[in-house]
């Protein structure tokens, strides 16, 4: 028979292995439950506790004991139902009575592989040091020649252009009359104008249907009232069948990646479009997980998601790494992108995204060549995904600030860089510096940027930091309800309220690149690739990414 | 800020008139520079108009080099002039070399060729001589085209006049842009000194050009030779009117188009709106984003000003058939034509480009926003 009582404690944790330790105050918890109940892992449990206390009362000094037994709020030691420190608790604890603490000397990777299952998460890289882009500095300012704009009264034209641009000497124009006008017969690839930063993909089933919902009431509040042209793309996994049959569907990229998901709605949608979408985005990877394919885990795949995907309920919806149906990258780029621009008429722009990497250059050779290539979207290694192997997370990819800058200087040497629009993902407003981020990778050559993470945090408080907070994306228990298929969960966020919140973040944005450019002098134009208008005091990426050293 | 100023006239005009009219403006300038410019020239030149002229500055050896090269492309001296350099108390300008400006006959193998070759020719040896030269500053070279001298120096503009010997024997042309200039944020650099020219086209310009680099990586990117140098952020407004007008084929106004695009919700009031989108975009690395009065004139001679709305204290164009002045402030005009109609002066706001004619009888304003012209005098 086994003893009551564990003689030995091997392949037990202590709570100093965990990245967060639970600091539980006994004396102000009134022992409601809440949070343990709010718990997305399990991590807390109430649990009971048996106290002596030695006490001694009235006349009689001699102190006396008693046993007592008391209800507290436990922190499991099970690797499996670790605290990810997302401070649910805290947020429902009455009585300020119970948070999370980062322990920075864990030991949790060392452990987190139970049953030969690597980790796997969502979020983006857990790299808490400063980026490359929050390095940047505008050290350009206007003053002798030319004062400063003001950044408040001056007339400014804060947008940019997704699509192939003809260069001038291709355009199908001729002079009649010493004016010049359109020659019959020639074709002008779609060009949209559009805000300088986009939504970038996150798709409706890795979102909640609230955070979707308002994201995307943001934007077309954006749009129709604010006169902000901000365009978001679905992510893979298709639209809301309505969304497609609807005039709104012009502020939207359709997104087509490896899986497939939702094409097949998309295409049977297309007789009854009345609008274009703003683009297409066919994505051969992703900066968060380059090499990965898209992941949606059965437990978020409910009724909607399975309808708009084409797909039964509850299964695993995975993406493969690549097109499979193609031959090779180079082969996809090509022939999809025919393909998919003909299903349009040619009246939509189509671009690849791909995840950062060395290889970006021969990508971009090959667009350069493909004249329905509309722009190339490179996601840098900080990007943000709902669900990816840790390793992949933290490892693999390419900062996106050298390798945008690669290819824009490589478009410059072929003349091509008004041609073919470079935008840029991955750690934009990583630090909260949304419109400084854009704007430094505007001045390397980007024509524009993408964000996802910096949007859930802005708009709906999501709780991922880059030290491992929270990154419960990947299984449908997110605690904010952002992406999680679970009405329980998403209850909790309202779509009106991330609506707001996504017109306040554009708008601010809007005004913060006002500020930046306007020191400047530039107003009618992005300053797109105008690299002198950049500083950084680190020497070594001042060489790298050909800007001025200062310090 | 740099002053400009700029004569057209029918009969010829003296170089100093336009000098005179840039110390007017003195207060603007801070004296680091003069530049001008003149074609159609007159006196010893009014016969030679046929005949490239190289101008600039060469040390001894850089002299002999430009010797050297001339006459193995083929090229045989015609005629030369220096001018008669004045140094003294008050002309604070030190004498740098040769100042040159050599007539040159085309070689035999290109006399009967067609003008397309032999502005090759010439753009070709102007750039060879300009890097030849530019290592151990031997050779400035400012021109080499037919009718077109080109000189520079720094130093106060009146007082660089003066050392030019131009009080007592100016050198004369019915088209003459000089400019007094104010370094910007580049060193001081003879090279940066306007006014710029390339293959027939020149311009001179004030204020900062803020869109210098995507500007220049646009233009080195068209794979045109002649888009080199960039020792001013200005050098961009003659090669982007050398483009959009000589390369691209656009009339001069499309030029203000490319350099000051309109806003797109103003294209509808043009005749022809439906274009100028598409250049807006596919020109979208021209636009100039800078408070600049740009002056220059074409091949033809015809004479142009126009600026960004950004300009906040516009240029002026007055003066009347057979002599016109335009300058980036009223006083350069009242000291250059001061029995003008001073009511038919024309202040150009954001939308206007001033042209005139060539041979001086005709000024036009034309306007961007709805395409009109209108004839002033
Ligand atoms: S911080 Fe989050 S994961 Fe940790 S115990 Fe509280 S609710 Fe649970
Ligand atoms: S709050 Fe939701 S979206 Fe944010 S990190 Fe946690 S699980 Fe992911």
């Amino acid at each position: 028979m086994e003893s009551a009582q564990r003689l030995d404690h091997n392949g037990e944790l202590t709570l100093l292995e965990f990245p967060f330790i639970i600091r539980w105050r006994e004396d102000r918890c009134s022992r409601c439950g809440r949070c343990t109940a709010v718990c997305p892992t399990r991590a807390i449990e109430p649990s009971v506790m048996a106290q002596r206390l030695v006490y001694s009362d009235g006349n009689n000094s001699l102190p006396a004991t008693i046993r007592r037994v008391s209800q507290v709020v436990r922190q499991v030691n099970d690797i499996a139902r670790h605290c990810v420190g997302c401070a649910t608790c805290s947020l429902v604890c009455p009585n300020m009575a119970i948070m999370p603490e980062y322990n920075p000397n864990h030991k949790f990777l060392f452990h987190k592989n139970q049953g030969g299952i690597p980790y796997a998460r969502g979020g983006r890289r857990n790299d808490a040091t400063t980026s490359t882009l929050d390095k940047l500095k505008f050290t350009r300012i206007s003053m002798i020649t030319t004062p400063s704009l003001d950044a408040g009264r001056h007339e400014f034209h804060l947008r940019t252009l997704m699509g192939r641009n003809l260069p001038p000497e291709a355009l199908p124009l001729e002079l009649a009359d010493g004016l010049l006008r359109p020659r019959a017969g020639g074709v002008i690839p779609p060009v949209r104008e559009i805000f300088p930063i986009r939504i970038g993909g996150m798709s409706i089933g890795a979102l909640s249907p609230p955070m979707w919902e308002g994201l995307a009431m943001g934007v077309a509040y954006l749009n129709e009232v604010e006169n902000i042209p901000v365009v978001m793309c679905s992510g893979e996994g298709g639209l809301p069948p309505r969304l497609l049959r609807s005039r709104y569907l012009k502020y939207f990229i359709p997104q087509i990646a490896s899986g497939y998901f939702g094409w097949d709605e998309i295409i049977h949608a297309l007789p009854e479009m009345i609008e274009d979408p703003a683009a297409i985005e066919i994505k051969y990877g992703q900066g968060a997980k380059p090499g990965d394919g898209g992941l949606l885990m059965a437990y978020k795949v409910l009724k909607l998601i399975a309808k708009i995907r084409g797909v039964p309920m509850y299964v695993d919806l995975a993406s493969p790494p690549t097109h499979q149906t193609k031959y090779s990258i180079e082969e996809a780029v090509t022939k999809m992108i025919q393909s998919v621009s003909m299903a349009w008429g040619f009246r939509v722009p189509v671009y690849p995204k791909i995840a950062g990497t060395k290889t970006a250059l021969a990508v971009l050779n090959n667009l350069t060549r493909n004249p329905y290539a509309a722009a190339l979207t490179i996601d840098g290694e900080d990007g943000a995904t709902g669900a990816a192997y840790h390793v992949s997370l933290d490892k693999m990819g390419h900062p996106i600030a050298s390798n945008l800058r690669d290819c824009y200087l490589a478009l410059v040497k072929q003349g091509k860089q008004n041609e073919l629009p470079l935008f840029a993902a991955g750690g934009v407003g990583k630090e909260a510096n949304l419109a400084a981020n854009a704007a430094a990778l505007i001045l390397l050559g980007a024509s524009g940027v993408d964000i996802g993470r910096y949007i859930m945090q802005a708009a709906a408080e999501c709780y991922g930091d880059e030290r491992n907070r929270c990154n419960l994306c990947n299984l449908g228990r997110c605690p904010r309800g952002i992406t999680t298929q679970d009405p329980r969960l998403y209850r909790r966020l309202d779509a009106d309220r991330v609506a707001e919140r996504v017109v306040d973040v554009f708008k601010t944005a809007e005004i913060e690149l006002k500020k930046v450019f306007a020191p400047m002098g530039r107003s009618t134009q992005l300053p797109i690739g105008m690299s002198d208008g950049l500083g950084v005091a680190d020497p070594a990426i001042a060489e790298r990414l050909q800007i001025s050293y200062v310090c | 800020m740099c002053r400009l100023s700029a004569i057209s006239s029918t009969e010829y005009s003296s170089v100093m008139e336009a000098i005179i009219a840039l110390d007017t403006m003195k207060e603007g300038h801070d004296g680091s520079g003069l530049g001008v410019t003149l074609k159609d020239l007159g006196g010893e030149f009014a016969n030679l108009k046929k005949y490239p002229i190289f101008s600039g500055i060469c040390t001894d050896a850089g002299r002999r080099k430009l010797d050297d090269y001339m006459e193995h492309r083929g090229f045989a001296v015609k005629f030369k002039w220096e001018p008669k350099i004045t140094e003294g108390p008050g002309i604070n300008v030190s004498r740098r070399g040769h100042y040159l400006a050599t007539v040159y006959q085309y070689p035999d193998a290109y006399r009967d060729r067609p003008q397309a070759d032999k502005e090759e020719l010439l753009l070709g040896a102007h750039q060879d001589l300009r890097r030849c030269g530019a290592d151990d500053e031997s050779i400035y070279a400012f021109s080499l085209w037919p009718d077109v001298i080109t000189l520079k120096e720094v130093g106060d503009p009146l007082e660089v006049g003066r050392f030019f010997g131009f009080e007592e024997k100016p050198l004369t042309a019915r088209v003459v842009l000089a400019q007094g200039r104010q370094s910007t944020n580049y060193a001081i650099q003879l090279y940066a000194c306007h006014p710029f020219f390339l293959q027939g086209y020149c311009t001179m310009t004030n204020g900062e050009n803020t869109a210098f680099v995507p500007n220049r990586h646009f233009l080195t990117s068209r794979g045109f030779i002649g888009y080199t140098g960039y020792d001013s952020d200005s050098e961009i407004f003659c090669h982007t009117l050398h483009y959009v007008h000589h390369q691209l084929g656009y009339p001069l106004p499309y030029y203000k188009d490319v350099a000051t695009p309109l806003k797109d919700c103003e294209f509808a009031a043009r005749p022809d709106g439906a274009v100028l989108g598409l250049l807006k975009r596919s020109l979208r690395q021209l636009c100039i984003d800078g408070p600049n009065c740009s002056i220059g004139f074409l091949p033809d001679g015809a004479v142009f000003l126009f600026q960004d709305s950004k300009k906040l204290r516009p240029g002026i164009v007055g003066g009347g058939p057979g002599k016109y002045g335009l300058m980036s402030e009223e006083c350069g005009l009242e000291q250059l034509l001061p029995r003008r109609q001073r009511q038919s002066d024309i202040i150009p706001m954001r939308y206007d480009l001033v042209i005139i004619s060539p041979g001086a009888q005709e000024v036009k304003v034309w306007n961007q926003r709805n395409g009109s012209i209108t004839t002033v005098n």
